[in-house]
């Protein structure tokens, strides 16, 4: 560089410079190449509007003939031309409670345990295992909670409520075994390796001084966790809210082990169904238009409900991780 | 516990330098309450007792799939079509062929896509553009597979006239495109900022380095995170419930309905019969091999090759 003269530098920049230049550019092998990709980056943008745009389209009869009553109705008579999302908005955020309630304390004790607590090598091992039962595929759960948690519960556990805690409106009926508790305790399975894996990220991302710092002033080991945990909260509610959103769309393990029914229960051992189940079971069955187009109504309702949860928890994550696109989107 | 981290000490007896004020006298240090001990105790034990209880059901589901599944496994279940009500036997041949075909259709349509994209939000995309691409794929990620099929519904099942492969198909696309798109850009902006520059300084076009230099280098990670978005869409059962709708027949044809494993083990778990119920715990232990088997082992060589 800098020892031949620019004479015999090529004449590319006198090309560009020349009359067709501009033309010349555009065509040039660099430019094609890049707006080809810019072309697959566009498609991709196009498919979510048109996501949006074709839910929007088939959701349109219904909204427009029930407005607001189609999330505040009770009623759901298909054959009656009567529709009405709440059971349904009702059943998805029971089951996603349920599924919380549950995983929450056991995937932070377990990423506390990963991150904190285990060898290097443990915390590895495990955190691989926990990934492992998060590959699963949704319909194995299903079976594994119709056939095999089911009875469990109708034998076991839910006699055992009925007897014991069956004051509470929570506990009363009968044990079905299939049901809303049912479909929780599935959910709770199936959402707990994103909070485990996210909050061991989020506590390995944690200065080790936080930790050192609150030992050397004399606190047992606990109260240093309980000093990580404080400063990685934020991150770890990202991380459960993360799984919220997944239990929220999560459709056939629910489907098969909730029973499906569009009745409102306080009780948890009843049957029920959630958004995503009942687009499941009844689309293929759908007969009138309009009952098509209110499925696709709720279709559009979860729809909404799941971007606005991920994005919060997206936001939560980036915050707490400092930026690690790798962590937020390991879900 | 770790050698590595130390407990907090119970007791140290601060030894005062000698010789120097002897006034002071030095300080009495206890170690923490019994209170605050059992507290300690508590709450490392209540950790170990998640990790297990959160462990459990992997061991409890795969052993059921075993226990159950395992009986019904032989060639024939592999070999034959599904038999009517009543007859005993038959086998999920055109199934695992139809997961198949379905997965490939997506893979054609996805992979291209996907990488394409990749590349273009780690090489070009910095500006309002890339951003703009970047937030869709993650709102992409986070849409309930379910929704994904009613749309797939509206967009290809309503103007063919029928329920399709290629339905299925696309379906599975949409949802393996945000892995592959996010995968890739990470990937490769993860290869050297080097490698560019001494490609470019060679004399070489920004297209040829993109693709001769930056590409080869990432592809290991590329072709993982193809490979693992098509095990997790293998998988996937709501999308394909109104699109590919399945089939008790060998189809190949990709405009008509097709069969695939997850369809034919949610039927065959939900029908009333006994023997078809056990046919689903043996299409389900097949399913679970192919999915979790593959992704185990490709995670575990890229957390090899991946890991600093």
């Amino acid at each position: 560089m800098g020892v031949a003269p620019a004479v015999t530098a090529p004449g590319a920049p006198r090309r560009l410079a020349g009359r067709g230049g501009a033309w010349r550019r555009w065509l040039s092998p660099d430019e094609v190449h890049r707006r080809a990709l810019a072309l697959c980056a566009l498609s991709v943008f196009a498919v979510v509007v048109l996501i949006v745009a074709e839910t929007t389209r088939g959701a349109w009869p219904a909204l427009h003939e029930y407005g607001g009553r189609f999330l505040t109705g009770t009623a759901w008579d298909p054959v009656a031309e009567k529709f009405g999302a709440l059971p349904y908005l009702y059943g998805t955020l029971v089951t996603s409670a349920i599924a919380l309630a549950l995983a929450l304390p056991l995937g932070v004790g377990s990423a506390v345990y990963l991150a904190e607590i285990a060898p290097r090598a443990v915390g590895d091992a495990v955190s691989f295992l926990v990934e492992l039962l998060a590959s699963i595929p949704s319909i194995v759960y299903g079976i594994w909670g119709m056939f095999v948690l089911a009875p469990f519960l109708r034998s076991i556990v839910e006699p055992w409520l009925i007897a014991h805690l069956g004051f509470l409106p929570l506990f009363r009926g009968y044990p079905f075994g299939i049901g809303v508790l049912n479909a929780g305790i599935v959910l709770a399975i199936m959402i707990v390796p994103t909070i485990v894996s996210i909050s061991r990220e989020v506590l390995l991302a944690m200065p080790r001084t936080l930790r050192e710092a609150a030992l050397a002033l004399g606190a047992t080991r606990a109260e240093a966790i309980g000093v990580t945990l404080d400063a990685a909260r934020p991150g770890i509610l990202g991380a459960v809210i993360l799984a919220l959103g997944r239990a929220l769309g999560e459709t056939m393990a629910v489907t098969m082990v909730i029973g499906n029914s569009n009745h409102i229960s306080a009780s948890l051992l009843a049957p029920g169904a959630t958004m995503a189940s009942v687009i499941a079971n009844e689309f293929t069955e759908a007969t009138s238009s309009l009952h098509l187009s209110a499925l696709v109504a709720i279709a559009l309702v979860l729809f909404a409900f799941t971007v606005v949860v991920n994005w919060f928890a997206r936001l939560l994550v980036l915050w707490a991780t400092g930026g690690r696109r790798d962590v937020a989107g390991a879900a | 516990m770790s050698p590595a981290r130390p407990d907090a000490g119970p007791a140290r007896t601060p030894a005062g330098p000698p010789g120097a004020r002897p006034a002071l006298a030095p300080l009495p240090v206890r170690g923490p309450s019994l209170l605050r001990r059992l507290h300690d105790r508590g709450v490392i034990v209540l950790c170990y007792l998640a990790a297990a209880v959160v462990i459990l059901p992997l061991v409890l589901i795969v052993g059921q799939l075993l226990v159950k599944g395992l009986a019904g496994l032989n060639l024939a279940f592999f070999l034959h079509l599904p038999k009517p009500v009543g007859e005993p036997g038959g086998g999920v041949a055109n199934a695992i062929v139809g997961t198949l075909i379905l997965i490939a259709i997506a893979a054609l349509i996805a992979v291209p896509v996907g990488v394409g994209t990749g590349l273009y939000l780690a090489e070009y995309g910095h500006g309002p553009f890339g951003g703009m691409v970047r937030y869709t794929a993650d709102v992409l990620a986070g849409v309930p597979s379910i929704v994904v099929g009613v749309a797939a519904y509206g967009l290809v099942v309503v103007p063919m006239g029928r329920f399709s492969a290629i339905a299925g198909g696309v379906a599975l696309a949409l949802l393996m495109l945000p892995t592959i798109v996010r995968s890739t850009d990470e990937v490769v902006r993860l290869v050297p900022r080097s490698y560019r520059e001494a490609a470019l300084g060679l004399g070489a076009p920004r297209w040829r380095t993109i693709h001769s230099v930056v590409l080869p280098a990432a592809a290991g990670g590329v072709v993982t995170a193809c490979l693992l978005a098509l095990a997790r869409a293998a998988g996937e059962t709501a999308p394909l419930l109104f699109t590919a709708l399945g089939s008790r027949f060998w189809t190949t044809a990709l405009d008509r309905p097709i069969a695939s494993l997850p369809v034919y083990i949610y039927d065959y778990a939900r029908a009333p019969y006994e023997d078809w119920n056990r046919q689903a715990w043996s299409a389900a232990l097949v399913l679970l091999l192919i999915v979790t088997v593959v992704s185990a082992l490709l995670r575990l060589t890229t957390r090899r090759i991946a890991r600093p």
